[in-house]
């Protein structure tokens, strides 16, 4: 019941739509996928902006079907544009009302000044777009778009258009807005690191197909999937602080029983951290070596292995619940006769925020 | 010199006749340039000529044509009679319908093109954030498109003032119903009364160029304001 259900098939001049997905109606979703792949206009068409025939149901409530479509005015969404696209006749205070006043009060799902104030546009409520900057100008788009109450947020590269201090500015927000508000959002990105620090789960799109959704991690490291074969392949785990080292300038954090150092003092105890393994980074052992600089060792399972670039594979690990890839050579897979199955120690190099 | 009761009346005729002229091609020309800003269909490209044609043609064809279909034997004027009205050419009315199709290019591209530069995405966000159709239009589309509104009321006034051919085809030169500034100048020359063709020439000359000296700064405003 509590899914984002979507199906979509459509020739658009000579390209060919057929997608099929359906996700938690909570946290962030991204929609990942190279440039023309059809992620935009995957997005419009959830949005009503574009048509196609298909089917949509949000939270339980049709959007579409073979016999209702409803106008995108009539859907509960937020959209927020690659550029933030405010209207240059209103001041900030004016964009930021737009939706909002065309919400009745009892629907009103947030307070106006509880956007102001998280999103610190305060200072800016008089002013009007063109004395923005970019930063400023998305902060407020996404403002606009919460206060319209949505129930489904839509988010088309939000990040994109911007410098990297703006977008250094914006992230934190997103991450939050993950955390703080009960609201699904569909993220499209085709910058991965992006992905790795704000999704939950992962809808690859390839030439108008979803080609693999699922929780992040499995879509990151799944063998099969192009992500894991990439030069900058990672996992992402979800953690916890625990404590700090600052004699050493360590953060401890551990999700169930495992637990990862990682350099650097990082949130507070009890806050949650997603931290980042790159397959590069990680390298095996049949048993726990006795001295070593590698602060992290842990006991994992072998799951599957596979080639990767000439003279190099992909190992996947089970530890507990999580997921880890290892990017080892050939010789080294052989000269531990790795199989499915095999309990082996994973060295985990390097661990940092995602 | 001053201006005679004669005068003052084909002023007052041309100022009532170029106000009414421009609220009827608000009414018309705004859904019209709507349209055309926003249609796909392959008719686009003809209505945009059919809009134009007033630019090239001469005022007598459009007149004569007019003429021919409200007259008592047109289309529109056996449906008139039909209906138990009195034709329109040569009556007020009659000047207005011949102004709206003689002026309508004036006031539909300026329009159509303001619509056109706002381009879809301020309307696609407005949808986004809960406006239906007719609220887009006038909370977003109409404020946006204001300089072009201006252009096209200014445009379509003065064009009006400033008309001729299809007066004297359709209206003729009845005093205080269709005897308009350019009729009654034309009056004066015939009868070689130039005095009195001096000051209502004299005066239009200034009118015409005051306007176009107020539409130049007024969007250079706008340009430097957008910039």
């Amino acid at each position: 019941m509590s899914t984002i259900a979507a199906r979509f098939r459509s020739t658009l001049g000579s390209f060919e739509l057929d997608a099929e997905f359906s996700v938690p109606a909570h946290g962030i979703s991204a929609l990942f996928g190279p440039s023309a792949s059809g992620k935009t206009t995957l997005l419009r068409l959830i949005a009503g902006l574009a048509r196609a025939p298909g089917s949509l149901t949000v939270a339980g409530e049709v959007w579409q079907d073979e016999r209702r479509f409803v106008p995108t005015h009539r859907r509960a969404l937020g959209y927020v544009f690659q550029e933030a696209s405010l209207f240059p006749h209103l001041d900030v205070r004016g964009n930021l009302q737009y939706g909002w006043k065309r919400v009745p009060a009892a629907e009103r799902r947030i307070a106006f000044d509880d956007v102001i104030d998280w999103l610190g546009l305060g200072a800016l409520l008089a002013q009007s777009p063109q004395q923005l900057s970019g930063g400023q100008r998305q902060r407020v788009a996404i403002g606009r778009a919460l206060l319209a109450s949505p129930r489904l947020l839509l988010m088309d590269e939000p990040l994109s258009a911007l410098d990297t201090t703006s977008r250094a500015e914006i992230l934190p927000y997103l991450e939050q807005l993950h955390r703080q508000l009960e609201l699904p959002i569909i993220y499209v990105s085709h910058a991965l690191d992006e992905v790795a620090r704000l999704a939950d789960t992962l809808l690859l799109i390839e030439a108008g197909k979803i080609v693999h959704q699922g929780p992040l991690a499995d879509g990151l490291t799944r063998l099969d999937l192009p992500l894991a074969h990439r030069d900058t392949a990672a996992t992402v785990i979800d953690t916890t602080v625990v404590s700090h080292d600052p004699a050493f300038q360590l953060t401890h954090v551990a999700r169930q029983r495992v637990a990862f150092e990682l350099p650097g003092l990082h949130g507070a105890p009890g806050v949650p951290l997603r931290v980042r393994v790159a397959a590069r980074d990680v390298s095996l052992a049949l048993v726990a070596p006795q001295q070593t600089s590698i602060l992290n060792l842990l006991p994992a399972r072998v799951i599957e292995l596979a080639d990767d670039t000439p003279g190099q594979v992909l190992v996947r690990l089970a530890l507990d619940d999580m997921v880890l890839l290892a990017r080892i050579t050939r010789k080294s897979a052989r000269l531990l006769d790795l199989q499915p199955g095999t309990q082996v120690v994973a060295q985990v190099k390097s661990v940092a925020v995602a | 010199m001053s201006l005679s009761g004669a005068n003052l009346t084909a002023i007052i005729l041309t100022l009532k006749l170029a106000t009414v002229t421009t609220l009827v091609l608000m009414l018309i020309a705004t859904p019209l340039a709507w349209w055309l800003a926003h249609t796909q269909t392959r008719w686009r490209a003809a209505v945009t000529a059919l809009v134009a044609l007033p630019l090239v043609l001469p005022p007598t064809v459009l007149g004569f044509y007019l003429l021919v279909l409200l007259g008592p034997k047109g289309i529109i004027g056996q449906w008139m009679l039909g209906m138990g009205l009195h034709t329109l050419p040569f009556t007020f009315g009659g000047l207005v319908v011949g102004s709206v199709v003689f002026s309508m290019p004036f006031a539909v591209q300026p329009i159509a093109n303001a619509f056109t530069a706002i381009g879809v995405r301020p309307l696609e966000v407005a949808a986004t954030l809960r406006a239906s159709l007719w609220d887009r239009f006038w909370s977003v589309a109409v404020p946006l498109a204001r300089p072009g509104f201006f252009t096209a009321v200014v445009l379509a006034f003065a064009h009006t003032v400033g008309e001729f051919g299809v007066v004297l085809m359709l209206g003729g030169n009845i005093p205080g119903e269709t005897r308009v500034l350019s009729v009654a100048i034309y009056d004066h020359v015939e009868a070689i009364n130039y005095a009195q063709a001096h000051i209502l020439s004299a005066g239009l000359v200034v009118f015409s160029f005051v306007v176009l000296l107020l539409l130049g700064r007024h969007s250079g405003q706008w340009q430097r304001m957008s910039a």
